[in-house]
């Protein structure tokens, strides 16, 4: 067995002293597309925010481990910034910022200094092709990002996570925005990516989740109820609250 | 005896029409001060001439030279120093009150300029030429009493225009755009200049041209320390007479011409605040849109 990227031992998130995450264990592994479902206020999106390091704040208390790339993200030494650059999230609604197409894509680059132009065009590009969004936006780079759809939008979040060439992606519901073909293309893009990179993939489409996860997670209430192989939690399951959920008979 | 549904109605439009009258009474004032400026000074421009009025630097009303080119000047300057001492130090401090500073710091800083605000101009004028006039002499030479104290003093008093209105517009840029500015891995100081303030932008220029706004048009605490000299400024340590100062100099004794044109003179006044409310709302506006 490989060493694994995420590691979480007996990781509890409480805030304003509401349980939100409860005694979670998994692993994450390298190069593989990682499913994470559950219903609603399940604590799917606060688990990649602890991964991210996003998820902080006074009123915040968190126990157990949680090693990302061999760093300890729990910790209070941890310098987050260069973190995230190799732990790239994009959000459930996604969130252009007030600048060009291009300059969204490249911010990343450039707060780390890059300026060089064809390194960061190249970025752009790269980035705009992971997302299945070069042929719509080629000749409009320079327009300002608010003025694209919101499925267009959404895929330009991604992109911009792409550019930066990450470790790790967290995606949070990448798709919920998008239409069946554009749902299909990411799909797979997601698998042609993990060749070079791991996913972590929040979903609430657990059709979604059966298509392109390796091994997935089911969070239900803060809680893990199960994870292993994809394929053998969706047909036979240890528990069965995955086996009903899975189901649809509830959440 | 109950109330009607007729009586009702009829007591919402007496008080709409009451109010309706309040608000037109503002309009109106306004109007009005508008039209006596205009009655009183506009005679005397088409007199002397526009070009011989703005353009001339003769200014003795005795000898019947009326050209306010030096004050224009003057106003102009003093404006844009006032601008370049208070704006980026405003603009810092509402950048730390709302980006960095915490609750308890916020807690303080912000009362502290609205007493700030509060403070009656003689009063920073009495502190210009007690400590600021003094300094300037000693240390860099001319008289004190110059372009460049009343641009520090004017810097000062813009501060809480210039703050409040920044504030307001960082303060409205949303939460999410700073996460997602994180979550690409840039630092907080990062974030701020690349994406809060370039997002606050309309809003941060409407505050400085409101500071400006608020340069031009203050008077008393630029009597006391501009040195009231009537010469285009040669150098930041030259005493200098704005437009504002003259009228408020001059107003006590003159009399038939002199006095026509120092209310010509507010005419240019009131254009030059005009043109900067305009640009201020021209872009707030832009951010409306947006
Ligand atoms: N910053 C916070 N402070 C307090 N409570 C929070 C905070 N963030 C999330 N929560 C709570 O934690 C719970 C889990 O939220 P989370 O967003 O992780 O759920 P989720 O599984 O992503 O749900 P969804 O499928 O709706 O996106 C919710 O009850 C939410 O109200
Ligand atoms: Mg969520």
């Amino acid at each position: 067995m490989p060493e694994p990227l995420i590691k979480a031992r007996n990781v509890s998130l409480e805030a304003d002293g509401k349980p939100i995450l409860k005694d979670i264990s998994l692993d994450i592994f390298r190069n593989e597309i990682f499913g994470i479902m559950g219903p609603a206020g399940g604590g799917k999106t606060s688990f990649l925010r602890l991964v991210n390091h996003t998820f902080r704040g006074s009123n915040v208390k968190i126990e157990g481990r949680l090693h990302v790339l061999g760093e300890d993200v729990l910790s209070d030494e941890v310098n987050p910034t260069p973190l995230r650059r190799k732990v790239s999230m994009v959000f459930a609604t996604p969130v252009v910022l007030p600048m060009s197409i291009f300059e969204n894509l490249v911010y990343g680059l450039r707060i780390q200094g890059i300026r060089d132009k064809s390194r960061l065009r190249e970025a752009a590009e790269r980035g705009l092709k992971a997302a299945i969004l070069w042929d719509e936006v080629r000749d409009r780079l320079d327009k300002p990002a608010q003025k694209l759809s919101g499925g267009q939008q959404q895929r330009l979040c991604i992109a911009r996570a792409m550019a930066l060439s990450p470790d790790v992606l967290l995606l949070d519901e990448p798709t919920s925005g998008l239409d069946p073909i554009s749902t299909f293309r990411i799909e797979e893009a997601l698998k042609e990516l993990k060749k070079r990179h791991t996913i972590v993939l929040v979903s609430n489409n657990t059709k979604q989740i059966a298509r392109v996860s390796d091994r997935c997670a089911f969070f239900l209430m803060g809680e893990l109820i199960e994870t292993g192989k994809t394929s053998q939690m969706f047909t036979v399951p240890r528990e069965k609250k995955t086996d009903d959920y899975i189901a649809g008979r509830f959440g | 005896m109950p109330a009607t549904a007729a009586d009702i109605r009829k007591k919402e439009k007496i008080i709409q029409r009451v109010f309706l009258i309040i608000a037109f009474s503002s309009l109106f004032s306004l109007f009005l001060i508008a039209l006596f400026i205009f009655i009183e000074g506009f005679p005397m421009i088409m007199k002397v001439g526009l070009k011989d009025f703005l353009l001339s630097t003769r200014w003795s009303p005795t000898r019947g030279h009326y050209g306010i080119f030096a004050m224009i000047v003057s106003s102009f300057w003093v404006t844009i120093g006032a601008l370049l001492f208070g704006g980026p130090l405003g603009l810092m401090c509402s950048i730390f009150l709302v980006e960095f500073a915490s609750a308890r710091w916020r807690a303080i800083i912000k009362p502290a300029l609205e007493l700030l605000a509060g403070i009656p101009s003689v009063v920073y004028g009495f502190l210009g030429v007690v400590y600021l006039v003094p300094l300037v002499r000693d240390y860099l030479g001319g008289p004190g009493l110059s372009l460049l104290t009343s641009c520090i003093i004017l810097g000062i008093m813009i501060l809480p225009t210039v703050i409040s209105i920044s504030v307001d517009a960082l303060v409205a840029v949303p939460n999410s755009y700073r996460e997602a500015a994180f979550s690409l891995g840039g630092t907080r100081w990062q974030t701020t200049y690349m994406v809060t303030v370039h997002a606050a932008k309309s809003g941060i220029i409407t505050a400085l041209v409101l500071g400006m706004g608020r340069a031009v048009g203050e008077t008393m605490a630029v009597i006391m320390i501009s040195g009231n000299a009537l010469k285009i400024p040669t150098s930041i340590l030259d005493p200098i007479r704005t437009m504002t100062s003259n009228i408020a100099l001059e107003m006590g004794y003159a009399s038939g011409m002199h006095r026509q044109a120092l209310f010509a003179t507010g005419i240019v006044l009131f254009f030059f605040v005009m043109a900067l409310n305009t640009i201020a709302t021209l872009f707030a506006r832009r951010k409306a849109i947006k």
